[in-house]
């Protein structure tokens, strides 16, 4: 076994090179900080949307219309073009104080320090166990990520005609790749009494040929060694059989964070990512968080975006310093409220800081954030599940009271 | 190892097909097993003989030891029974707890608990590295494995077995009916009557994620009411946290299902001893059948006349026991008499899945890690198609490797897994569509 030391210390190690890595470490660059090195696990970066295989990727950030690949190609590039280092292969195992990382590498065991090191690891969507679902467990119960990586990557029908479960945005994006590798969903189902994802759901899979099934949930799936069939219960109470080969669980979506969690970063129960302040600073301040592994789960643009402001904050952090963590208040949310991201905003600020919230279910209210009994900010809204809610506090907040957000 | 050229007949794809496949992975003392049994002898030799040769066959142990906690004021009366029990049947270093003590030990645990029992030599190890370690030895000295191959039949002709099998005949001078859950059919093919019947008892279990085995460091035992020994939660050696099992009764030989009311009870029950659980997110599901009978000792048949063994009705216990009925049946052979035993005997060592001992991840020039949760190597996988009984099938890859059994499930390494196992029919997908792009 050796411990290599991965050249001298960095100015900033970027963890992750998906899209918000990829942007933060080009930002870095362009903003003069001198050794940035993106660390990532997969053979190539750029993320998830490396096997996203259709549009609309780049639109607000390189103002055109791309695919998946082309635009995690093009971050790639850019972070490359700006004298960031990318080591692909490489996984981040241990996150140490100071910026102490260990690292697993295709050679052996190895370690990298930097100044300041930003965690981008993005998102995943949970799978079967997670979710306890019942039934027997043959093969051919995956997620989109897989599938999208089995069809788009490596040219691998998963299954042939697949039961899928979920209607976020991503839903969408595993119809699509099901029609283009030639796979036949059989139906589409969703525990909710609406679809979540704001496309024309309700439309888009008819015109796709697979019936969509509202307030249904997958009881159980039936098979030996792969789906024979699964087990629906309907809106009506009712118990529908769909044969299938094949059970498509989309969204659900679930930090990346294990690494965080092993190595004593606090985690936020809610978001299942790491606690942040509203300088995207972990509960050890030398370790910042962009892009997915902050929330589930936004698009690419937005992580992309993310990655930018951190990488901002970054550079100002090196050059100038950033407040004092002693400064920040807590943020804390009540059901149906599921998170608020950051979960530590800064007192006195005199800019103020937007939070993002999402809800667990369908309700229709008033959204307010409030200090110490006083109400911050509040809005009457009809907010869903899935939806990017964003919730703008005044600047020049109270120290040490905590912030709760509430929804009635 | 005893000189006899044998042929194991199994009729799953993969060795590891039936009850084997899903257990606690405890290496039990036999502090609760039946006084004066069988079991309690084999557990108890089984359990030394693990110890003498895991070093060599590179088989992970963990030294947890087990704490059987009270919860209730009923189960806290029972604790002093429970003591005896286990000194009488020769655990002699079982000794009673107070709830301080335990609290000392293990403070992730609800603090509402009143005390309990420490069991020091209840171990963990790895429930399918160590029958394939078992295997591959006995490989090494000259048995062959059938592997797809059920048997169907077959007569003694008062010197050798004729058995048919759904790949064709063979013959052996002695039978060994280890057939688990279809013990009892095995007999009545063979013998033409059953003395037993197996009564599938299933156990569900949730994994939790590596974080979460931060919050045990012993196994926990519950005090144990009469049909099961009742919901365990411990480490296991992969570095995760496990919780069951339930004890369900069925008829279904086959199908090991979960469901989701039991899976939730469970979590429950686990979040009710360990409160941090609550925020740690599952990682597995599983189940397993136990081969219960009718009744709770090992059903052993001998047939001398007939050159017949069975062993059956190994309900719970038969991971820690296998070694010491292993030496109890060659003994009811006479010891072997007749063959001779190999001058040198070899050790095949089997590869470290175990989290607490290094892994191939951590060694030099391992190729790449396919499997980002549980850190499995292109290097590990390729060496199991290469090893003496390759995977034969994926959960035989999963059993062997890990790959696709961490928190993510395949999310990330799936495709990459299919592509590796290729057209060997051992791969995530099935039979891996390949289409023409
Ligand atoms: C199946 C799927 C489809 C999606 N489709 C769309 C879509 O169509 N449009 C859209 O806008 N968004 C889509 N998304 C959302 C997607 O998550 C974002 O587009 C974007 O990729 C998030 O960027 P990120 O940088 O946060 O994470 P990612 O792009 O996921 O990048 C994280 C990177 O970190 C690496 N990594 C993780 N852990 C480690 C470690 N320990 N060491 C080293 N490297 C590590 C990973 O390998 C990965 O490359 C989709 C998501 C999924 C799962
Ligand atoms: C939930 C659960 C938890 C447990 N926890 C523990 C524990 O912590 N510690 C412990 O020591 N034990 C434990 N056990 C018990 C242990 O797993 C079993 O005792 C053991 O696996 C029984 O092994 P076996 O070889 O008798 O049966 P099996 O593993 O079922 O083996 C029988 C084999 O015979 C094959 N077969 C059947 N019929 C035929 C045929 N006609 N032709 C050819 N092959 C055939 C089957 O395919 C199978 O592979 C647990 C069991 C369960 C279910």
């Amino acid at each position: 076994m050796t411990h290599e030391m991965l050249g001298a210390e960095y100015d900033v190690v970027v963890v992750g090179g998906g899209t918000a890595g990829l942007a933060a470490a080009a930002e870095l660059r362009r903003r003069d900080v001198g050794r940035v090195l993106v660390l990532e696990r997969e053979e190539e970066a750029g993320g998830i949307p490396r096997h996203c295989a259709h549009p609309p990727f780049g639109v607000r950030e390189y103002g055109r219309l791309m695919t998946g690949p082309s635009y995690a190609r093009l971050n790639v590039a850019r972070a490359l073009a700006s004298g960031a280092e990318i080591r692909t292969g490489v996984t981040a195992v241990a996150l140490k104080p100071d910026g102490l990382i260990a690292l697993a590498t295709p050679h052996g065991l190895a370690e990298v320090r930097g100044r300041r090191v930003l965690l981008c690891l993005g998102a995943r969507e949970m799978p079967r166990s997670a979710r306890l679902i019942g039934g027997s467990r043959p093969r051919g119960v995956i997620n989109t990520g897989a599938l999208q990586s089995a069809v788009n990557l490596k040219h691998i029908k998963p299954f042939e005609a697949p039961l899928i479960l979920g209607t976020e945005l991503v839903s969408l994006s595993a119809i699509l790749t099901c029609r283009h590798a030639g796979i036949r969903p059989v139906a589409m189902i969703e525990p909710a009494a609406k679809p979540i994802a704001r496309w024309p759901l309700t439309l888009f899979p008819r015109i796709a040929g697979v019936p969509l099934y509202l307030g249904a949930s997958l009881h159980a799936i039936e098979g030996e060694s792969r789906v024979r069939r699964a087990v629906v219960r309907l809106a009506d109470g009712h118990v529908r059989y769909f044969d299938c080969d094949g059970i498509l669980l989309t969204g659900g979506f679930t930090p990346e964070s294990a690494v965080l969690r092993l190595s004593n970063l606090a985690i936020d129960p809610g978001t299942g990512g790491p606690v942040t302040d509203s300088f995207g600073r972990c509960s050890d301040a030398s370790y910042f968080a962009a892009g997915n592994l902050l929330r589930p789960v936004e698009t690419s643009g937005w992580c992309w975006r993310e990655g930018k402001r951190m990488a901002a904050l970054i550079a100002e952090e090196l050059a100038s310093g950033l407040p004092d963590t002693a400064r920040m208040v807590t943020v804390t949310s009540a059901n149906p409220v599921r998170y608020a991201v950051p979960q530590r905003v800064l007192a006195g600020d005199s800019a103020g800081t937007a939070l993002q919230l999402r809800v667990s279910r369908h309700c229709t209210g008033t959204l307010s954030a409030s200090q110490g009994g006083h109400v911050l900010v509040s809005r009457r809204g009809d907010f869903r599940p899935e939806r990017r809610i964003l919730l703008q506090l005044p600047p020049g907040l109270a120290a040490s009271t905590p912030i709760e957000i509430a929804l009635s | 190892m005893g000189g006899a050229r044998v042929l194991l007949i199994e009729k799953g794809p993969d060795i590891l097909s039936g009850a084997s496949k899903a257990n606690s992975a405890i290496l039990h003392t036999g502090f609760d097993a039946p006084p004066e049994s069988l079991e309690l002898a084999c557990i108890q030799a089984g359990h030394a003989e693990y110890l003498e040769i895991a070093p060599r066959l590179n088989l992970p142990l963990l030294e947890t030891g087990a704490l059987l906690v009270a919860w209730t004021e009923s189960d806290l009366d029972k604790l002093d029974e429970i003591v005896a029990q286990a000194h009488a049947n020769g655990v002699g270093d079982v000794v009673r707890l107070s709830a301080e003590d335990i609290r000392r030990r293990e403070p992730g645990l609800a603090p509402t608990l009143l005390g309990g029992v420490s069991v020091p030599r209840e171990y963990l190890i790895d429930p399918w590295s160590a029958p394939l370690a078992y295997v591959q030895q006995a490989m090494a000295h000259g048995t062959a494995v059938l592997r797809g191959a059920a048997v169907t039949g077959g007569a003694f002709d008062g010197r050798v077995w004729h058995i048919e099998t759904t790949q064709g005949a063979v013959s052996a001078r002695y039978m060994l009916n280890c057939a688990g859950l279809y013990g009892d059919r095995v007999e009545e093919l063979m013998l033409g009557d059953a003395s037993f019947n197996i009564r599938p008892r299933k156990g569900q279990f949730v994994v939790f994620d590596k974080a979460a085995s931060r919050l045990l460091n012993a196994i926990l035992l519950p005090v144990p009411s009469e049909r099961t020994k009742g919901i365990v939660i411990t480490r296991t050696v992969f570095g995760n946290l496990l919780v069951g099992p339930t004890a369900e009764e069925q008829e279904d030989r086959v199908h090991a299902d979960v469901d989701t009311a039991t899976l939730e009870m469970l979590v429950a029950a686990a979040v009710a001893r360990i409160p941090a659980l609550g925020t740690m997110p599952v990682t597995a599901l599983y189940a397993g059948l136990r081969p219960a009978t009718e009744q709770k000792y090992y059903r052993i048949r001998h047939e001398p006349a007939r050159n017949w063994v069975t062993v059956g009705g190994i309900r719970s216990t038969g991971l820690s026991a296998a070694l010491g009925l292993a030496q109890h049946v060659f003994n009811l052979w006479e010891g072997g008499a007749g063959l001779v035993p190999p001058a040198a005997v070899s050790w095949p060592p089997v590869p470290n899945l175990s989290d607490y001992a290094p892994r191939d991840w951590q060694a030099d020039d391992h190729g790449e890690i396919v499997c980002h949760c549980e850190m499995v190597t292109r290097r590990e996988i390729e060496a199991s198609f290469q090893s003496a009984l390759p995977p034969g099938d994926f959960g035989g890859l999963k059993r062997r490797t890990r790959a696709c059994m961490g928190r993510c499930q395949g999310f990330y390494c799936s495709a990459r897994l299919a592509e590796l196992t290729g057209d060997r029919g051992i791969g995530p997908f099935g039979e891996g569509l390949t289409r023409d792009a």
